[in-house]
C-alpha cells in the first residue's frame, strides 16, 4: 500500500492557543525573560552569601570548620598582597594551558580521523573507549613514578583526563556533518584529502570548540587534583598545605577562585566560539 | 536519433549481503536524450533517490552499464551537477562565496569565479543576497543559491533530488516556474526526483513511473504540453488529464508486491 499520511487534522487553533496561554509563564521549555533570569540567578548567591554570613556571623560554626566571608575575603587580599596568590595563579594556568593544549592539539586530528574513516575508527575507537573508563585518579602514583613532582606529572593527569574524552566527543562532532555535505564535496570531484580540510573540519569546528570548552572545565579539576597530591607551587598545592595549619579561610578562598576561574574561561569560549562561528546558527 | 546523453542499461542494485540482502533496482533502462528533462515519480521505497545517487557517482552498483556521452560513469564528478534534498549551502560561505567554492572545485581562478558566481546569483534571481550567509536565506533562497552553485560549473547534465521538498506549497511552486523558465532559456539535460506528481507535469518532457519490491521502471509518460510554460497550463485539461493519470499509474506501480 502507498504510505499515504493519514490526513489527521491538526487539533483545532483555538485549543492550541489556550495551552499556550496557560504554560505561558512555567511548564516544560516555556520561555522567560532575560532580566528575569537573572534576578533569579543572582538571588541564588545572594541567598546561600547570606546565608554563609548569618551562619558565622551567628557563630553557629566554628570559624575553624567555616569561616566567614569577611576572614576569606581578608586572607585572599594578604595572600595577593604578598604575591603568594599570583605565583600559584601562575603555576597553575600556565600548567593547564600546556596539558590542555597538548590534549587538544592531538586530539583535534584523531578525533577527525577516526570520524571520518571507519578503519581508524576501528584502530583507535575501542582502545579510547577501554583508556577512557580507567578512572584518572588511579593514573596519579603511576605519574609521580613517571615524572616525579614535575610539570610534566602535572601535564601528564591534565592530558589523561581530557585527551581521551576529547577524542571520542570530537568523533562524534565530525560524524554529525550532514552526509550530504560529504557528498557535496564528492559530486565536485574533490579528492578525500580536500574534501576533510574544507568541509568536514570547517563543519564540524562549532562543535569541537564546544568540546574544547567542556573538556577545559574538566581540565581544572584534573590540574588541581595532580597539585594536591605531588606539587610544591600552584593553586591545589596551597590548599593542601593550608590545611595541615587549619587555614580554613585559604581553602575556601581558592575553592571559589577555582570556581570563578572556570566560570570565566567557560564564559570566555563561549563569548569567542559565538564570535568565531556566529554564521553557524544551523537552520 | 541522436545517441543518447546519459544510458542507463540493465542496472541492478541491492544493499546487503546474504539472507539480508535486498534488492532496490532490478534492470533498470532508462536513457535521456540531450537537453531532456525527465522526472523519477513513485512511492517512498522504489529507489528514485537511490538510481539519482548512483548516475551521480555517489553510491555503486552491481551489475549493469551507465554511462555519460558515452563514457561510463565511475565515480562523481564535475560532469554531473547536484542539487540535493537538505539544503547543501556551507555555513560558513556567503551565497556568493557557496558558488565560488563549487568553481574553484572545477580550476577556474578568482576573477573568473567571482565573475561566474554573480551571474548565475543573477540567474536565479538573487542578485542582492550575494554576501548573505546561509542562516540569513529563506528555505528558497537557499535551494536557488544550490541551483545556480550547480549550473554554474557547466556540467553536462543536472540531477536534482526533490529539490523542493522541505519547501512550502507557495515557494514551491515559485521555484517550479523559476526552475522551467531557466530550462526553457538555457537548456539541459535533467534528472529530477520528486514525489509531487503535478511539479513532475509541470517540469518535465518525460515521466518515468517506478514501482516497489524491487524498484524498477513500470510506466513512461511524455509530457505533451507545450512550452514555454507558466502557471496557467496547470488548469489545462490536457495537465489534469496526465496529472491523474500519472497518479494512476503510480498507486498501480505500489500495489504490485514483488512475485517470488
Amino acid at each position: 500500500m502507498p504510505d499515504e499520511p493519514a490526513g489527521k487534522a491538526s487539533p483545532s487553533d483555538t485549543a492550541t492557543g489556550q495551552a499556550m496561554r496557560r504554560r505561558r509563564s512555567s511548564g516544560i521549555g516555556a520561555p522567560i525573560a532575560r532580566s528575569r533570569f537573572l534576578i533569579i540567578a543572582v538571588a541564588v548567591f545572594a541567598g546561600l552569601g547570606l546565608a554563609w554570613w548569618a551562619a558565622t556571623g551567628l557563630d553557629l560554626v566554628k570559624p575553624i570548620f567555616l569561616p566567614s566571608p569577611a576572614s576569606v575575603a581578608t586572607q585572599l587580599g594578604k595572600l595577593w598582597a604578598d604575591g603568594t596568590l599570583l605565583t600559584d595563579l601562575e603555576a597553575s594556568i600556565y600548567r593547564i594551558s600546556v596539558g590542555f593544549l597538548i590534549a587538544s592539539v592531538l586530539a583535534i586530528p584523531i578525533g577527525v580521523l577516526i570520524g571520518s574513516f571507519r578503519t581508524w575508527e576501528a584502530a583507535i575507537e575501542p582502545l579510547v573507549d577501554f583508556i577512557r573508563y580507567m578512572p584518572v585518579v588511579a593514573f596519579v602514583p603511576l605519574s609521580i613514578l613517571w615524572a616525579g613532582t614535575s610539570d610534566v606529572q602535572k601535564f601528564l593527569i591534565i592530558f589523561i583526563g581530557t585527551f581521551f574524552q576529547q577524542v571520542l566527543m570530537i568523533m562524534d562532532n565530525v560524524k554529525r556533518v550532514p552526509a550530504d555535505f560529504v557528498g557535496l564535496g564528492r559530486t565536485l570531484g574533490l579528492p578525500d584529502r580536500k574534501i576533510l580540510t574544507r568541509i568536514v573540519v570547517p563543519s564540524a569546528m562549532p562543535g569541537i570548540w564546544d568540546t574544547l570548552r567542556i573538556s577545559l572545565g574538566w581540565a581544572w579539576t584534573w590540574l588541581v587534583l595532580a597539585e594536591l597530591v605531588a606539587a610544591t607551587s600552584g593553586l591545589g598545592y596551597r590548599i593542601t598545605v593550608s590545611q595541615r595549619y587549619f587555614q580554613t579561610n585559604t581553602i575556601i578562598g581558592y575553592i571559589l577562585l577555582l570556581g570563578i576561574l572556570g566560570l570565566i574561561t567557560d564564559q570566555v569560549m563561549k563569548a569567542l566560539g559565538k564570535v568565531l562561528f556566529r554564521q553557524d546558527s544551523r537552520s | 536519433m541522436n545517441s543518447p546523453k546519459l544510458r542507463i542499461k540493465s542496472l541492478h542494485k541491492s544493499f546487503g549481503a546474504g539472507a539480508r540482502r535486498t534488492e532496490v533496482l532490478r534492470d533498470i533502462n532508462l536513457d535521456l536524450a540531450d537537453n531532456e528533462f525527465v522526472s523519477l515519480v513513485g512511492t517512498s521505497g522504489c529507489g528514485k533517490s537511490t538510481l539519482l545517487s548512483i548516475v551521480a557517482g555517489l553510491q555503486d552498483f552491481d551489475s549493469g552499464e551507465l554511462d555519460i556521452d558515452g563514457s561510463p560513469i565511475m565515480k562523481p564528478g564535475l560532469d554531473r551537477g547536484v542539487v540535493f534534498q537538505s539544503y547543501t549551502l556551507l555555513p560558513w560561505l556567503t551565497a556568493q562565496q557557496n558558488i565560488e567554492f563549487a568553481l574553484k572545485a572545477a580550476g577556474h581562478d578568482r576573477a573568473t569565479c567571482r565573475r561566474i558566481a554573480l551571474e548565475h546569483l543573477d540567474l536565479v534571481k538573487l542578485p542582492h543576497s550575494a554576501n548573505l550567509y546561509p542562516s540569513e536565506l529563506s528555505g528558497g533562497m537557499k535551494q536557488r543559491v544550490a541551483i545556480a552553485r550547480a549550473l554554474s560549473y557547466r556540467p553536462k547534465m543536472l540531477l536534482m533530488d526533490e529539490p523542493f521538498g522541505a519547501l512550502d506549497a507557495l515557494t514551491r511552486h515559485q521555484m517550479q516556474e523559476l526552475l522551467t523558465q531557466i530550462w526553457e532559456e538555457h537548456r539541459l539535460t535533467v534528472l529530477f526526483v520528486t514525489h509531487d506528481v503535478e511539479e513532475a507535469v509541470y517540469l518535465s518532457d518525460r515521466i518515468v513511473v517506478m514501482g516497489i519490491g524491487p524498484g524498477r521502471i513500470m510506466r513512461t509518460f511524455d509530457v505533451d504540453i507545450e512550452r514555454p510554460r507558466r502557471e496557467e497550463v496547470m488548469e489545462s485539461a490536457a495537465f489534469m488529464d496526465l496529472q491523474r493519470n500519472v497518479h494512476k499509474a503510480i498507486r498501480e506501480a505500489s500495489r504490485r508486491p514483488e512475485m517470488a
